[in-house]
């Protein structure tokens, strides 16, 4: 855990996102019917998901740590990852959102993608609500340990398996096409690439800060 | 601190009575390419001093640490 408290990591993540602001936003773009300049949201949008993604996968690697050993670190810092994931997972909705309304043309348009997205949002906020209400700590860290484990793979279908079957609008789902095919022939990667490392780090990083605190209150909480 | 962003708040609200001169030409840098690199340079603004905070938070915290 001595990686929390190193700084170098921060810095290549700033470092990475700053830069991916100015490559983003200024290098040229394939030029596509109804996105227009929006394909840039890709820099910023999809790293949102991205950071959501790497701190809940955090998140469950904890929640299995204090199933094993029963170490109230690992349960905090996995309620903290789950945290600042809805956090990420908020800006990426709400990103998405906006995006949507000047592409499909409504803020909700009741798309498969968006749908099961707002599901596996409520299925993590029932596991702060679930946490919250058991009062008896071990009771509450094995409970809401074994709910993070099995919401996490639900979460991961739901985002990025169900919708790709149906139709979605989407890119990347029912026949729409992905980044994948834009990034070839054009230097979408310069940009792309960093911001995919560096908002995950970004997110950690935020993770880690909460985590700190949160076992400063918990050491307070326990001499008391 | 409520003072200051007081201050601030009626300093960005008197920003919009300056009328600019459509005949008078003032072109540099941040003004090219439909001014892209205003609303870039505002983002790179946001962003570093988001990072600024959260190393200020991370200090602090350290700092707390460490008293304990």
């Amino acid at each position: 855990m001595n990686f929390i408290y190193q700084t170098w990591w921060k810095v290549v993540a700033v470092l990475l996102v700053f830069s991916s602001l100015f490559t983003g936003l200024l290098l040229s773009v394939p030029t596509l019917p109804i996105l227009h300049e929006t394909i840039r949201n890709l820099y910023f949008h999809v790293p949102m998901w991205m950071g959501m993604l790497t701190v809940l996968t955090v998140s469950v690697y904890f929640s299995v740590m204090y199933l094993r050993t029963g170490k109230e670190e690992y349960d905090l810092a996995a309620v903290e990852c789950v945290n600042t994931g809805l956090f990420f997972y908020s800006l990426g909705l709400l990103t998405g959102m906006l995006w949507a309304k000047y592409t499909w043309g409504e803020f909700w348009s009741g798309d498969p993608k968006q749908n099961s997205a707002a599901i596996a949002f409520l299925l993590y906020c029932a596991y702060l609500v679930l946490r919250n209400s058991i009062d008896e700590e071990q009771k509450r860290g094995k409970i809401s340990a074994i709910y993070n484990i099995f919401a996490f793979p639900i979460m991961v279908v739901l985002i990025f398996v169900l919708p790709r079957m149906t139709d979605s609008l989407h890119p990347g789902s029912g026949g729409n096409p992905a980044f994948g095919k834009y990034d070839l022939d054009n230097g979408m990667k310069i940009a792309f690439y960093p911001a995919m490392l560096g908002w995950p780090f970004i997110a950690l990083w935020i993770a880690t800060i909460r985590y700190r605190i949160r076992l400063i209150e918990n050491k307070k909480n326990t001499l008391n | 601190m409520k003072k200051l962003s007081l201050l601030l708040l009626m300093l960005i609200s008197c920003t919009g009575v300056f009328a600019a001169d459509p005949t008078v030409q003032m072109d540099d840098a941040l003004r090219a390419n439909g001014r892209i690199y205003v609303v870039v340079t505002i983002i790179a603004i946001i962003f570093a001093g988001l990072a600024i905070f959260l190393f200020a938070i991370d200090r602090r915290v350290r700092k707390i640490e460490k008293g304990n």
